[in-house]
């Protein structure tokens, strides 16, 4: 296990019935880095992050964050702990406003698991709200801040889901296809805004299918075909690599 | 409800001022007798409360009876055993039903959806059954709990000597049957409506309706949702409770029959017809019921024939015999139809029909202008 890493998945075994989602899965997430996991569809990526988050629980193998085993762990303790994820179909509070959506989670960050004030008024949460704000506005959102999240495109849910996943200024943001539905434009932004992140320290691990995206994100990239990660390394390590080529261009289907 | 500006202050004289002045603009519609003023201020909090389970997280109990229930017996056992006076007797009531709400919120919201509806309606049909016999000691079977001129009340009996017939309940001297009984409801149905109101603009509130809306995301989010709703379910409880306690005050008896899933059932009736998740929905569909049952219930044949008279004989009898399935202790067909009626033309209940005069009057616009918390997910 290397010094500094923030998310290390030991040899992760996971199956449904006969389908082996996962097996012998090893990732190491160094701190501040930005990790992309590539692979064909159904591969296990995004069971991958399932696990990490506790919504699945892995046959054998541990999950590590920050040196912690979440072999435990609930989902909202380990988002406690400082893992937030956007999810691969949108998790939005779809009959609420984008400031309330956003607002949520912030309080959860700020106020843990359970907090009951039922007297507390939300007008004077005047900090949370600038926070809130200033949030929706880094993901281009802020003008619809008082309509409903069902109303958004999906492009846009997925905006508003990352917004809730950086207001919790998590250690770890797990990213499952955070541009997939967007427009060519949006699709820069958002890479833009991940950049601006990674800047401030944060470690992602990202799954995406848009080279053009992982390329200009990732230090490393793990490949994961039929749940086994077949190559892990440097975006130019694996452009060479030819087991790669071989997993996108026949292997896999 | 996200403006600077404080509107408590107003929000709460206006609703204080509906609700006191009841006696008055009720007088048209016939209901201004104390009686039925009660009915109106309890059941009021008794929905209220209810909403800030369902309407708020979205869990449908179908057991809320059961709390209105053990308010009632707590009280009316306050006043067996203590004194007349009524705040005490609120007090064991909004207690006991919390405890009791802890421990089947407790057990039930370990399932949601209509696992969790079945299970609470299990728990007070379980309630109701005891009531009936292992619990006869305390609740008298189908008698019901009732005064007798036995009774200890300690504390009574210890400032004066007891007079002949059964006491009144009261408020420090104030007998609290007729117009004081029906004043003192309205104030605990003015401190509810402010309690809720704080619930729905808090952080709290705000969380619970995270709960309605996405509890997988909630998880994620990093939040706890089991002690955020059994919050709300006992804080709901204790408003039932409270209620039960206000029937027993206004009237000192508690019969099992109060905690019946029909009983139950009316309060998600009430919510809904008023609209779930708003502040003043609830109370609304309340007073719609209470106000129907009470027209519906009190017809009979006789009144029937005297007001379909004006038809021939023949279809005078067609006519009675048709309307007086709707009528009297089938009025709950009525109910059924007018339920019907507002589920499919306004699914979001009366606030909904009223949003909808708004809006046609600022043209389009509005709609905005209420204090109350629109939830349907949009139009
Ligand atoms: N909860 C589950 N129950 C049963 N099978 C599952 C479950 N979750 C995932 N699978 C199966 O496991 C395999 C891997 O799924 P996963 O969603 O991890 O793939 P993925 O790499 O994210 O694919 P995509 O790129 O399409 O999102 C698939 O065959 C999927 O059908
Ligand atoms: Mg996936």
């Amino acid at each position: 296990m290397v010094a500094n890493s923030v998310l290390h998945v030991a040899d992760v075994h996971k199956s449904f019935g006969g389908l082996k989602a996962l097996s012998d899965v090893d990732l190491n997430v160094e701190e501040g880095t930005t990790h992309a996991i590539i692979g064909p569809n159904g591969a296990g990526k995004s069971t991958l992050l399932n696990v990490c988050v506790g919504r699945i629980r892995p046959d054998s193998g541990h999950v590590v964050f920050n040196g912690e085993v979440l072999d435990n762990h609930t989902p909202f303790e380990i988002n406690q702990l400082g893992v937030s994820r956007v999810f691969q179909t949108p998790e939005i509070f779809s009959d609420l406003t984008l400031l309330d959506n956003v607002m949520i989670p912030a309080f959860a960050s700020r106020d843990g698991a359970f907090s009951l004030r039922p007297f507390s008024k939300l007008r004077h949460e005047a900090a949370i709200r600038e926070e809130a704000e200033k949030t929706l506005a880094d993901v281009g959102l802020e003008v619809m801040k008082d309509r409903e999240a069902a109303s958004l495109s999906r492009g846009d849910k997925r905006r508003l889901e990352l917004a809730m996943c950086l207001i919790q200024h998590p250690k770890l943001l797990l990213l499952d296809e955070p541009t997939a539905g967007m427009s060519r434009h949006d699709t820069n932004r958002t890479v833009d805004l991940l950049k601006t992140i990674k800047e401030r320290g944060m470690t992602k691990v990202i799954i995406e299918h848009d080279m053009h995206v992982v390329f200009s994100l990732a230090d490393k990239i793990s490949v994961l075909a039929q749940g086994r990660i077949i190559a892990s390394g440097t975006p130019d390590e694996i452009k060479g690599n030819p087991k790669v080529q071989e997993a996108y261009l026949g292997g896999a289907h | 409800m996200k403006q600077m500006l404080n509107r408590e202050p107003f929000a709460l004289a206006a609703f204080s001022l509906v609700i006191l002045l009841m006696p008055i603009w009720l007088t048209p519609f016939g209901a201004n007798y104390p009686d039925l003023l009660q009915k109106f201020a309890i059941f009021a909090i008794f929905a209220m409360g209810f909403n800030i389970l369902f309407g708020l997280t979205g869990y449908l109990s179908f057991g809320h009876a059961a709390f209105l229930g053990v308010g009632s017996y707590a009280a009316v056992w306050s006043f067996k055993l203590f004194t007349m006076n009524v705040l005490p007797a609120i007090v064991f009531g909004v207690a006991f039903a919390g405890i009791f709400a802890l421990a089947i919120g407790y057990v039930s919201l370990r399932r949601s959806g209509i696992y969790f509806s079945i299970l609470t309606l299990a728990f007070a049909q379980m309630s109701y059954n005891l009531a009936y016999s292992v619990l006869t000691p305390i609740t008298n079977g189908e008698t019901g709990l009732q005064l007798t001129l036995q009774d200890p009340r300690i504390i009574d009996n210890a400032f004066s000597t007891p007079g002949a017939g059964l006491p009144e309940t009261n408020l420090f001297g104030i007998d609290m049957s007729g117009y004081p009984g029906f004043y003192f409801c309205a104030v605990v149905l003015i401190i509810c409506f402010f309690i809720t109101r704080r619930i729905f603009n808090s952080p709290f509130g705000l969380t619970l309706r995270g709960v309605k809306s996405n509890q997988n995301r909630m998880g994620y989010t990093g939040i706890n949702t089991r002690p955020y709703t059994l919050a709300a379910f006992v804080i709901s409880g204790m408003f039932a409770g409270l209620a039960g306690s206000l029937l027993a005050v206004t009237d000192p008896l508690a019969g099992a029959e109060r905690m019946q899933w029909t009983a139950s059932g009316e309060v998600v009736l009430m919510t809904i017809l008023g609209g779930v998740g708003t502040l003043v929905g609830p109370m609304l569909g309340a007073w719609l019921i209470k106000y129907l049952e009470n027209i519906f219930s009190s017809f009979n044949e006789n009144t029937l024939e005297h007001f379909f008279s004006f038809l021939p004989e023949g279809l005078q009898a067609i006519a009675v015999d048709v309307s007086s399935l709707f009528v009297g202790e089938g009025w709950h067909l009525t109910l059924g139809v007018l339920f019907m009626l507002i589920v499919i033309f306004l699914p979001g209940g009366l606030m909904e029909g009223w949003r909808r005069l708004l809006r046609r009057f600022s043209g389009g616009g509005g709609g905005k202008s209420e204090p109350a918390v629109a939830v349907q997910p949009a139009e």
